[in-house]
C-alpha cells in the first residue's frame, strides 16, 4: 500500500483522501516511512516534522468525518517546504550555520496558506545557503543528492524539494526561484517547477535573498498539481508591498483545458539566444523533440530574438549580489541565531559570528555586493545592472508581441556529478543562463520533464507574461499529456 | 595622540573675520498611531521591547508595508514648508552596521525626497523676518535604543556592556534638511534657534509631532563652517549632535564659531566630524573619529514599492492645512489689538495656545490674557513648570473669569479659586463650593453686616455724613473683615453711603 500511496499524484491522493478510501493519516504516515526508506540516503531534508504532519493530517480526516467539505482542493496531501520560510512550529535554518536551530516566532504567508489549505507539511528541505548556488552543494548541512544518480547533484538552490518530489518522499513541494532555483532542479530532477510573476505569491517570511528576484512557486511531479498548489498559495498579501493585488491567474482550468491536446492557435516563440552554442547536445535533441511536439499539438512555433537576454547573467551577479549584501546585514548575532563571543565589543562579535556563521559563496556573494553598491561604483555597476534589466525586460515584451509563450531548455545541461564545479563558480553561474531573465522582469515560467539526455532528465522551460500564467500552464500541460508518462529514477536505501 | 588644544575666540572677533554658514536637520518623530513600517504602538516610555514584532526587529522573512498616516504627514510637513512634493519616489536602504538598528540598513530617503525645495519664514527677536531655504524633508524610520552600563557617563566606550530596547525601531521620522543658510553675521546662533522654534511651532500646528526636543521627538543636528570674512567660500563643517534644546541650539552654534575661529586663527585645520554637545558647558566634544568615511551604499529599497501620491490628495491636503503660526499671530495680534513686544511676550511665554482655548471658552480676551500672563506665569514659575503644563484648563480660567464678572467672585476669591484648582481640589466650582468662598450675595445678611460695623463706629459715621466720603473705607474694612473678605467691596461701599446719606 504504501509504495502505491507514495507514487500517487497530489490530484489522485486528494480524490483518495476526500472520498475517504484512504485517511490523511495513511498519506502522511507513508510518505513519513519513505522518508525514514530513503531520505539517509538523499538528504533531501533538513527537518521532519512527524509527530506535526501526522496531527495536521488527522484533522483533516476529523473534519472530513463530520461532514465538512474539503478545506481545498488538496487537503490532507503531503507537501515538503524549503527551509526558506518560517514555520512557527519547526526549525526554519535558510541552510545555513547562522540559523541553525533558529525557531521563527512567527508563519511566513506561504505557511499560513498551507496550513489553512490543510495541506500536511511533512518537514524543511535542503537547499543552498540562502539560495544562493546551483547544486545545494552550498548546504551547510550537506549536499542533496540526485534521485537519478546519487553522485550528481539535484540542482539548486532548491535541490532538497525537488529531489525529494522525484525520490516520492513527497507528492508536492514549496520551492522559490531567484535566478531558477525552481526551474532548474526540476530539469535535473524530472519534475515540474514553477516560478510565478513577480508578486504573485507573497514573500512575507520568505526569508529574502534578492527581494527584487525571489519568487516562491509550487513543485510537483505533474503540472495538474503544480496547478493545484499554485491556487492555493498564490494571492494579494497585505503583508507583502510588491504583492499582486489581483486574483490568482485560474490555473487548474487552463491545465484541464491544455490537456485535452490542442493548442492550434496557440504561438509558442523559441527563443534563438537560449539555444545552441554551449547547450549539451542530448538537452538540445530533447528540446528540439519537445518543440516539434508542440507543432504536431497545433501551437504555431516562430523563433523569436532576445538579443540582450546573454546580458542577463552579468547584471543577475550585480543586482543579486547588491540585495544579498544588504538583506544579509541582519545576521549579527543580537537577536538571534548563531553568536561567537569573541573580541570585546558588538562589532567583534558581529565580525566573528559572520566570519564563522556564513560559508563560502554566501561571503562571495556579500562582498561582491557590498562592492558594487559602494561609492563611486554604484552607476557603473548596480545603476547600469538596472538599466539592463530594463532592455531585458523590453525583449521579453517584444517577444510576447510575437508568441503567446517563450519556451528554452531549462538548463544548458543534465545534472552534473558533485563536486564539479564547487571550484569554478562562474561555470556554476552559466547554469542558470536560460532562467534568468524571467527573473530579472519580473515574468512567469516553468519547466516540465522533456525526456532523458544520457539517462538523465531534462527540462522544458515555458515562459510568459506577468501574469500570463493560465497560458503557460496549458501549454505545459498539453506538452505533458502527449509526451506520456514521465520515467521515474530507482531509489533504494 | 591627543588632538591640540586650540583657544576659543572672541565671539564678536570671530564675526569680524569670519562668515559663519549653518545647516540645520531637524529629525520630527511623528505622533502617528503606529510605526513606518509595521502595525507595532509608538507609545512613548513604554516597557522595554514590548512594543515589537518580526517587522520592526528585522526577524528573517519579515517584509515593511508604508504607513499612510506618515506619509501624510510628510506631504502636509513639506506643504507647511513651501516645498514641491515628489509625484513619484521611493524609500532607500542606508547600509551600516549598528546594534539598536535592528536591520543593519535604515529604511531612509536618499536622492528621492518626499518633499523638496521650500522655506520657513523666521521671525527674529527685532520683529525682521529670515527667510530660511528648505532643502528637503524626507521620511525613514527611527532606531532603537542602547543603553550603556558600567562606563562613564553612560557612553559605549567602556562600558560592561549595552541593552537594547527596539521599542522606538521603527518610529516614523521625518528628517527637515535646510539650505545652507548664509549671510547671518552675529545673528547665526539668534537665527539657528529662531528657525527651530519656528519648525517646531509649524510642526505643532500641523499636529502630527508633539516635538518635545527633552523627550526626542524634536531632535537637532547643527551643521556649522567659517570662511574668511567676505570670501564667499564655504570651509570645512563639523556637525554637532545631541543638542536637546532651543537654548542649546543656540548655544552650540556660537560654541562652534568661537572654537572653529579658534582652530583657524591658530593656523590649524577643522576636522569634518561629528561633534557632541555639552548641556552643562555649553561646548561641544568631537564624537568617535572614523578611520575611513562611511559610505552607506544606497540603494532604493526594494521591499517597497514606490510612492505616487496623486494631484488630487496633494491639493486636498494643502486644502486642509490648519491656520499656520505666523498667519494665526497676525490674525491674534490684530483681534487682540496686540503692540508686536506685547505679542511677542505672550509668544515667549508660551501662552498664546492657552488665552486662545480661554477666549474661545467664553472669557474676554484682556482678561485672559492678564490672568495667563500675571497671576498663572507666577505659579507656573514657581513650580518651575512650562505655564501649559499647570494643572488648570483654559476652560477653567474663563470659568473664574465669569464669576469674577458676574460678581460671584472678588479677585482675591478668584486667585483662592485658582489655587484650590491648581492643588487639585476640583473643578472651579467644587472649589468654590468646599473653600466657601462666594461673594456673600444675600443682601439681607450684607445690610446686617453694613449696619453692625457702622454702629461700632459712630465717629465714622459722623465723618462721612460731614462730607468726608472716603472715610467709608473704614467701614467697608470692618464688613470685608466680618465677612471673611466674601463681601462684593462695590455694594458694600453703596449700603453705607445710603445709610450716611
Amino acid at each position: 500500500m504504501t509504495s502505491e500511496l507514495i507514487r500517487k499524484t497530489a490530484a489522485e491522493l486528494a480524490e483518495l483522501i476526500h472520498s475517504k478510501q484512504v485517511s490523511a493519516v495513511e498519506v502522511a504516515q507513508a510518505h513519513l516511512d519513505r522518508i525514514a526508506e530513503v531520505d539517509g540516503t538523499i538528504h533531501a531534508f533538513l527537518h521532519v516534522a512527524a509527530d506535526e504532519a501526522l496531527k495536521s493530517a488527522a484533522l483533516v480526516d476529523e473534519a472530513l468525518a463530520a461532514g465538512s467539505e474539503p478545506a481545498s482542493p488538496l487537503a490532507g496531501v503531503p507537501l515538503a517546504l524549503k527551509d526558506v520560510f518560517t514555520t512557527i512550529d519547526m526549525p526554519t535554518t535558510a541552510g545555513s550555520k547562522i540559523l541553525e536551530g533558529w525557531r521563527p516566532p512567527y508563519d511566513a504567508t506561504v505557511t499560513k496558506k498551507l496550513r489553512a489549505a490543510g495541506i500536511t507539511i511533512l518537514g524543511k528541505t535542503n537547499m543552498d545557503e540562502f539560495a544562493m548556488g546551483s547544486s545545494t552543494e552550498y548546504s551547510a548541512y550537506g549536499p542533496t543528492r540526485n534521485p537519478w544518480d546519487l553522485d550528481r547533484v539535484p540542482g539548486g538552490s532548491g535541490g532538497g524539494s525537488a529531489a525529494a518530489l522525484a525520490a516520492f518522499e513527497a507528492p508536492l513541494a514549496i520551492g522559490t526561484d531567484t535566478g531558477g532555483s525552481i526551474r532548474q532542479p526540476a530539469a535535473f530532477t524530472g519534475t515540474v517547477g514553477v516560478k510565478p510573476t513577480y508578486g504573485g505569491v507573497s514573500r512575507y517570511g520568505l526569508i529574502a535573498c534578492a527581494s527584487s528576484l525571489d519568487q516562491g512557486g509550487p513543485c510537483a511531479r505533474t503540472v495538474l498539481d503544480a496547478a493545484l498548489l499554485h491556487e492555493v498559495i498564490g494571492g494579494h498579501d497585505p503583508l507583502d508591498s510588491t504583492s499582486i493585488d489581483q486574483p490568482v491567474p485560474a490555473v487548474v482550468d487552463a491545465v484541464r483545458q491544455g490537456a485535452s491536446g490542442d493548442l492550434s492557435g496557440v504561438r509558442v516563440g523559441v527563443v534563438r539566444e537560449l539555444t545552441g552554442e554551449g547547450y549539451q547536445a542530448g538537452v538540445q535533441a530533447a528540446f528540439d523533440a519537445a518543440v516539434q511536439q508542440l507543432e504536431k499539438l497545433g501551437a504555431d512555433v516562430v523563433e523569436v530574438s532576445c538579443p540582450t537576454f546573454p546580458t542577463g547573467i552579468a547584471a543577475y551577479y550585480l543586482i543579486l549580489p547588491s540585495e544579498v549584501s544588504s538583506n544579509l546585514a541582519r545576521f549579527d548575532a543580537m537577536r538571534y541565531g548563531l553568536r561567537v563571543d569573541q573580541g570585546s565589543s558588538a562589532e567583534e562579535v558581529m565580525a566573528a559570528t559572520r566570519e564563522s556563521g556564513f560559508g563560502p559563496e554566501v561571503k562571495r556573494r556579500i562582498m561582491l555586493g557590498t562592492y558594487a553598491l559602494s561609492a563611486g561604483y554604484y552607476d557603473a555597476y548596480y545603476g547600469q545592472a538596472q538599466k539592463v534589466r530594463t532592455l531585458i525586460a523590453r525583449d521579453f515584451a517584444a517577444a510576447f508581441e510575437q508568441a503567446d509563450v517563450l519556451v528554452s531548455p531549462t538548463a544548458p545541461t543534465t545534472a552534473f556529478p558533485l563536486g564539479d564545479k564547487l571550484d569554478d563558480p562562474l561555470s556554476m553561474y552559466l547554469n542558470d543562463l536560460a532562467t534568468i531573465p524571467t527573473n530579472l522582469a519580473g515574468t512567469a515560467a516553468l519547466s516540465v520533464p522533456c525526456g532523458l539526455a544520457d539517462g538523465l532528465p531534462t527540462g522544458l522551460q515555458v515562459m510568459a507574461p506577468a501574469m500570463g500564467e493560465a497560458v503557460m500552464y496549458r501549454v505545459a500541460a498539453a506538452y505533458e499529456a502527449a509526451r506520456g508518462p514521465a520515467p521515474t529514477p530507482e531509489v533504494t536505501a | 595622540m591627543s588632538a591640540p588644544v586650540y583657544d576659543l575666540v572672541d565671539f564678536d572677533e570671530v564675526v569680524e573675520k569670519f562668515d559663519p554658514a549653518l545647516g540645520l536637520e531637524v529629525h520630527v518623530e511623528l505622533s502617528t498611531k503606529t510605526k513606518m513600517f509595521c502595525g507595532c504602538p509608538t507609545t512613548f516610555g513604554a516597557e522595554p521591547n514590548t512594543q515589537v514584532c518580526p517587522t520592526c526587529l528585522g526577524l528573517p522573512g519579515s517584509l515593511p508595508v508604508v504607513n499612510k498616516a506618515a506619509v501624510e504627514a510628510a506631504i502636509r510637513i513639506g506643504l507647511a514648508l513651501n516645498c514641491s512634493i515628489a509625484p513619484w519616489c521611493r524609500f532607500a536602504r542606508k547600509n551600516y552596521f549598528y546594534p539598536d538598528m535592528p536591520k543593519n540598513f535604515q529604511t531612509s530617503q536618499y536622492d528621492e525626497p518626499i518633499a523638496f525645495d521650500g522655506y520657513l519664514d523666521v521671525v527674529l527677536d527685532d520683529g525682521e523676518t529670515f527667510r530660511v531655504g528648505i532643502e528637503r524633508a524626507h521620511m525613514e524610520e527611527d532606531t532603537g535604543k542602547s543603553v550603556h552600563i558600567g562606563g562613564a557617563d553612560g557612553r559605549i566606550h567602556g562600558a560592561e556592556y549595552s541593552l537594547l530596547d527596539y521599542n522606538r525601531a521603527g518610529v516614523p521620522l521625518i528628517e527637515i534638511v535646510t539650505k545652507p543658510i548664509l549671510g547671518t553675521r552675529e545673528r547665526a546662533p539668534e537665527i539657528a534657534r529662531a528657525y527651530v522654534t519656528a519648525l517646531r511651532d509649524l510642526i505643532k500646528a500641523l499636529g502630527v509631532s508633539d516635538v518635545r526636543m527633552d523627550q526626542g521627538s524634536l531632535r537637532c543636528d547643527v551643521n556649522l563652517s567659517l570662511a574668511p570674512r567676505g570670501s564667499g567660500e564655504l570651509g570645512t563643517r563639523t556637525e554637532t549632535k545631541n543638542v536637546n534644546s532651543l537654548r542649546s541650539v543656540e548655544r552650540a552654534v556660537r560654541h562652534e564659531m568661537c572654537r572653529q575661529a579658534g582652530v583657524l586663527l591658530a593656523g590649524g585645520e577643522v576636522v569634518q566630524e561629528t561633534r557632541h554637545f555639552l548641556e552643562d558647558t555649553a561646548s561641544t566634544r568631537p564624537g568617535r573619529r572614523k578611520e575611513t568615511s562611511e559610505d552607506y551604499r544606497y540603494f532604493p529599497e526594494p521591499d517597497l514599492v514606490p510612492i505616487a501620491p496623486s494631484e488630487e490628495w496633494i491639493e486636498e491636503l494643502r486644502a486642509t492645512l490648519p491656520e499656520l503660526p505666523w498667519a494665526r499671530r497676525a490674525r491674534l495680534q490684530k483681534e487682540w489689538q496686540l503692540s508686536d513686544e506685547e505679542l511677542r511676550d505672550l509668544v515667549n511665554a508660551g501662552a498664546l495656545d492657552l488665552i486662545e482655548a480661554t477666549v474661545a471658552a467664553g472669557a474676554p480676551a484682556d482678561d485672559a490674557r492678564a490672568w495667563w500672563v500675571a497671576y498663572l506665569t507666577q505659579q507656573a514659575n514657581a513650580r518651575e513648570i512650562p505655564l501649559d503644563e499647570l494643572p488648570i484648563t483654559p476652560a477653567q480660567v474663563a470659568r473664574v473669569i465669569e464669576l469674577v464678572k458676574s460678581g460671584e467672585l472678588t479677585n482675591k476669591l478668584a486667585r483662592e479659586a485658582v489655587n484650590g484648582v491648581l492643588a487639585g481640589e476640583g473643578d472651579v466650582d467644587e472649589v468654590v463650593a468646599k473653600r466657601g468662598l462666594a461673594v456673600v450675595s444675600d443682601e439681607g445678611e450684607l445690610v446686617a453686616a453694613v449696619e453692625a460695623a457702622l454702629a461700632a463706629q459712630p465717629d465714622v459715621v459722623e465723618k462721612i455724613r460731614g462730607g468726608k466720603v472716603q472715610a467709608a473705607g473704614a467701614i467697608v474694612g470692618a464688613v470685608m473683615k466680618a465677612t471673611g473678605g466674601k463681601a462684593d467691596a462695590k455694594r458694600v461701599r453703596e449700603l453705607i453711603l445710603e445709610r450716611c446719606s
